[in-house]
């Protein structure tokens, strides 16, 4: 069973945010790092590019798997956690203490539109 | 020396060389004319080896690997069928190796008749109109293929056809090769049995659409017997129908792509007819067309004149340039040798020997083996591992247990439609009894799952090398020996 | 319906018919429409034996004429070692599949690791790929490369010095993948590198693409050219012949992030073509963005050094459509090739080849200029292949070398002629060249 934060918001592909007035913090979710597997690579933004919601701002790979990243809320990157640039796996030992990227939105009401920890927790489970 | 293990550079001594050219002959200093800022300052660290030391280092390496010749591989979609031998040697003809491709075409008409000759046998058993032999290899096929199909869009000045529809269930290299053509991909759905269902299909016939992909036999092996309604459909629709020719084996002697309705199809010459693998290439994707796509066909392509010679010729209207020059002429040389072999009277028995091995394989297994479509094959089939999965062993781990007992695996984990897929291809060159004994190791490896399932889940045991490391591998990719030799220093 | 390649006799027909419950071959095919059951019989002729094949062969064989080769233009008549086709022609090579199953393929995963090691050696650049077609789909592949890498940039530079058919390659996977390339103009013989700096203000470029030598055979110098490009966030790409690289300033040295080019001339027999094998190296910066096969060291789980596929993940069977390439295959024999010839070579071996074939040329220029019919096209450094000009009818010059069993220069228009020399090359045989080229009739 994986692990899901009450305090979080999440989109249906799998990521998470953590928002703190403008400021959203994004990774992917504990459900997503178990189904990919051993993660070897995290292809993250650069800081200073525009990530759109919906829109696709990086990709995990594991040995034989790659998703895309995609943006759950749209802004300019103002942080990227380069710590997963040596050591990706920190990712699978903790999907949501370890985040990639910290985004300055430009449409905080986007966050609306995403899940609750509850509607998040029933997709996994489908 | 099962146990050899040195890498070439390991063999390195200063000083030492395996090779000796003509003594200094012309009195002349080239070199001193080119200015020293244009050479290079750091040396490139080749090795330094004898002759001797090259020779048994790669027979030492040949002796790790399987091939064709070392036993049944019955690797799905891979068509791993016997590579004659006659054909290495013919096409390692000086006469043909020499040749320069800039050289005058007097100089060169055996090789263009060969080329031209080879362009119209494909062409008959393909049933269209003419092939160009330049792709490299079954992408490179796939992707000029689809540059044909946009440019016959184009040349009509119908611009929003930039769709292609290819089926869930299709090779990953389908919809790529559609990304690199420009073209974006529909998905249509498959049916249980993997073939494309129509129902699905119809509503995404509009006017953006430029064609379709498909293989038939699909994946699963099973023949799309809705394919005439699918032709019909797409063809009113205006838009082509491409056929993948990874599956060709089993229609040689029965049925013609172009008969079925399609347009543009490649053919791997490394599969359907015989051209070695060679360990990933290199192989040879010839693109045919019908006739109402000829001009369209990559530049250059050989043209036979009144006269009975040939020339090298380029159209205006084709869709450019794929490859330098001809494409992979030592491959078709090899491809041209296996069908005169086989003849008009052999060659119409590939396909069907081809599906009764197939299908002989098949219907001897599925008491272990969990068949999920049930019905007659063609030339493969697909099982979704063992029937009794209770022990837990999985297809990954009877595919390595098989490694033991001296067979190559079968495809695994494609096609994705199920999750123990094992795709099994065994071709028409394998006889009767290679296949009983495969038929035997696989009942032996099921009756090992059940009882003692810890062996077949270490699986291999017996190999050079166990399981490998992959994950470390692919999170520092260690891609030379510089860097390998610092890692483990 | 047996023959030499299909074994089966009537009783295992039989045997097989009964396991599977139907009565005839026939009966596995009831599910193929009648209608497009194939009922004529094939236009290709009667099998052949091997003797009647052999025959045939030869005769084809005898329409074609081996020639003492003058020209290049991208293909070079260098010597192949005898023991590469020996060993090429081990069976547990060439009858392999693509390395999937490395417990049984590490043959073939070690000389790829070798064969990566070797050209990486050479272009001075950290990754090198198992190997593409052939040079042109590696620079169009590069040109993916550098879009992929450099986000939101569309248009690469590609030098007008580099041999034309690789630009036709190259515009071509553009036109159709929807890149901007822009053809930088030549300026006396070289690459116009005014013209880069002015196309690089424009902020939109994603990398620029130069050959070394040129298609002229020129060394060009590039010095300051990859501190502009990178200065305008683009990513340098140099079109190497791999074999001069034992010589000449590298890739990595001209300051590349990536290069590519054509392995023909690492000894390869120049078979009318193909197949030869196209390289990619690059720096780490775009190993992601690198397409094709890629092999790494790694242990098994005994600790034992073993070699494996790796970087998979990129790859067209996992990524579909989003993939930076659709390439599936490698020309892995080739790449054996290479490999072989690299290492029979070595260190000194391939700067011999490269100072002989110098030498030859230089020699050959040096005889032209001295009969006062032909001028130098450039005056730049060259060094297995040049161009020269004349206002000799060099159409039937080349026809009477042909007559006499050689390949002249090739001929580019203007009154300028090409010539290549390798190491197989005499002094006799340029002597003669000359003489033949300059006799009066």
């Amino acid at each position: 069973m994986s692990k899901i934060l009450d305090n979080l918001r999440y989109a249906d592909s799998h990521e998470w945010v953590k928002v703190d007035g403008d400021i959203a913090t994004v990774g992917i979710t504990d459900y997503a790092q178990h189904a990919l597997g051993n993660i070897v690579y995290v292809d993250m933004p650069e800081v200073g590019d525009e990530v759109t919601q919906g829109e696709d701002f990086g990709a995990v790979e594991s040995v034989k798997a790659a998703s895309d990243l995609i943006s759950p809320i749209s802004g300019e990157v103002i942080e990227i956690n380069e710590a997963l640039e040596d050591e990706p796996e920190l990712v699978n030992q903790d999907a949501f203490e370890n985040w990639i990227m910290k985004v300055r939105m430009t449409d905080p009401s986007e966050v609306e539109k995403l899940l609750d920890a509850a509607a998040y927790g029933k997709i996994c489970e489908e | 020396m099962k146990h050899y293990d040195k890498i070439i550079f390991e063999l390195s001594r200063a000083g030492r060389k395996g090779y000796e050219l003509p003594a200094d002959k012309y009195g002349v200093d080239g070199m001193a004319e080119i200015p020293a800022d244009l050479l290079r300052t750091q040396e490139a660290e080749l090795p330094e080896v004898s002759e001797l030391e090259v020779v048994r280092h790669y027979t030492n390496l040949s002796n790790k690997n399987f091939g064709v010749d070392t036993g049944f591989y019955p690797l799905g979609s891979c068509t791993m069928k016997y590579n004659p031998k006659i054909n290495e040697e013919l096409a390692a003809l000086p006469a043909f190796m020499s040749l320069h491709p800039l050289q005058d075409e007097k100089a060169i008409q055996g090789a263009l008749e060969l080329y031209w000759n080879l362009q119209r046998m494909l062409s008959n058993i393909a049933g269209l109109a003419e092939f160009t032999l330049n792709p490299y290899a079954g992408a490179h096929g796939e992707l000029t293929g689809l540059m044909v199909m946009r440019q016959y869009h184009r040349s009509r000045g119908d611009h929003k056809r930039t769709k292609v529809i290819v089926p869930n269930s299709a090779h990953g290299t389908n919809p790529a090769s559609a990304m690199v053509a420009g073209l974006e991909v529909v998905e249509v759905k498959s049916k249980p049995n993997g073939s494309i269902d129509v129902e699905d299909l119809k509503p995404l016939l509009d006017d953006t659409i430029a064609g379709i992909m498909m293989t038939n036999p699909n994946t699963l092996g099973m023949f799309e017997t809705e394919i005439l309604e699918i032709a019909d459909l797409v063809h009113k629709a205006g838009g082509l129908l491409y056929y993948d020719g990874a599956n060709l084996n089993p229609l040689l002697g029965k049925v013609r792509p172009g008969d079925m309705g399609f347009d543009i199809m490649h053919i791997n010459l490394h599969k359907t007819f015989s051209t070695p693998h060679g360990g990933g290439g290199p192989g040879s994707g010839p693109v045919g067309v019908a006739k109402h796509l000829v001009q369209f066909l990559p530049n250059p392509h050989v043209v036979k004149r009144e006269d009975g010679t040939f020339t090298i010729s380029e159209g205006e209207e084709s869709l450019g340039n794929i490859s330098t020059f001809l494409g992979n002429f030592g491959v078709m040389m090899k491809a041209y040798a296996y069908i005169l072999s086989l003849g008009k009277e052999n060659i119409k028995n590939v396909g069907p020997l081809a599906t009764l091995n197939a299908n002989y394989i098949k219907e001897s297994l599925k008491d272990d083996y969990l068949l999920p479509i049930d019905g007659v094959c063609k030339h493969e089939f697909v099982f979704d591992g063992l029937k009794d999965k209770s022990t837990g062993v999985t297809t990954l781990n009877v595919a390595k247990r098989l490694l033991d007992y001296g067979f190559h695996a079968p495809t695994i984990y494609f096609p994705l439609l199920f999750h123990e897929s094992m795709m099994i291809e065994p071709t028409e060159t394998e006889s009767k009894e290679t296949l009983d004994d495969f038929i035997e190791v696989m009942h032996k490896v099921a009756k090992e799952s059940r009882e003692t399932p810890e062996v077949v889940k270490e699986a291999p045991l017996t190999t050079l090398v166990r399981k490998l490391d992959e994950t470390t591998a692919a999170k520092n990719p260690i891609l030379n020996y510089r860097t390998l030799k610092a890692a483990e220093a | 319906m047996s023959n030499r390649y299909m074994p089966h006799t009537e009783e295992d027909l039989k045997a097989m018919l009964d396991k599977i419950g139907v009565a005839s071959i026939d009966d596995l095919y009831v599910d193929v429409p009648g209608e497009v059951i194939y009922k004529e019989e094939y236009d290709i002729p009667s099998a052949m034996s091997e003797i009647e094949l052999r025959k045939h062969f030869e005769e084809l064989a005898g329409k074609n004429r081996t020639l003492t080769v003058f020209g290049g233009g991208g293909v070079y008549d260098h010597y192949s070692p005898s023991v590469i086709g020996h060993l090429l022609a081990r069976s547990e090579f060439y009858t392999a599949y693509t390395p999937y199953q490395p417990e049984i393929s590490q043959g073939t995963l070690q000389y790829i690791f070798e064969y990566q090691s070797m050209i990486s050696e050479l272009t001075g650049l950290e990754a090198t790929n198992a190997s593409m077609y052939d040079g042109a789909t590696a620079a169009a592949e590069v040109m993916f490369m550098m879009v992929a890498s450099a986000k939101k940039r569309n248009r690469v530079l590609i030098s007008d010095t580099i041999a034309g058919n690789v630009i036709k390659v190259v515009k071509t996977y553009a036109s159709f993948h929807g890149v901007d390339v822009t053809v930088i103009p030549e300026k006396d013989g070289v690459t116009d590198l005014a013209a880069i700096d002015k196309e690089l203000e424009t902020g939109d470029v994603a990398g620029v693409i130069v050959p070394t030598p040129n298609k002229y055979g020129i060394i060009e110098d590039f010095t300051g050219l990859a501190d502009k490009v990178h200065a305008a966030k683009g990513y340098l790409g140099v079109y190497a012949d791999p074999s001069t690289l034992a010589v000449l300033k590298t890739p990595v040295e001209w300051g590349a992030d990536v290069a590519c080019g054509d392995g023909q001339s690492l000894g390869m027999p120049m078979a009318f073509g193909g197949p030869y094998l196209g390289f990619i190296s690059c720096n780490k910066s775009m190993i992601r963005k690198m397409p094709g096969r890629v092999v790494g060291a790694t242990k098994d789980a005994d600790g034992k050094r073993a070699f494996v596929l790796t970087l998979q993940a990129r790859e067209q069977h996992i990524r579909r459509e989003k993939a930076t390439s659709n390439i599936c295959s490698n020309q892995s024999l080739m790449a054996l090739y290479a490999t072989i010839y690299l290492s029979l070579l070595g260190k000194e071996g391939l700067k011999e080849v490269n100072v002989m074939s110098c030498d030859g040329a230089h020699y050959l220029y040096n005889r032209l200029i001295a009969t006062g019919k032909f001028t130098p096209a450039f005056n730049k450094p060259f060094l297995k292949e040049f161009v020269v000009k004349t206002d000799l009818d060099m159409e039937k010059i080349n026809k009477r070398l042909l007559d006499n069993g050689i390949m002249g220069g090739i001929l580019l228009g203007d009154g300028m002629v090409e010539f290549a020399v390798t190491e197989k090359r005499t002094k006799e045989e340029i002597d003669n060249l000359v003489n033949l080229m300059t006799e009066e009739q």
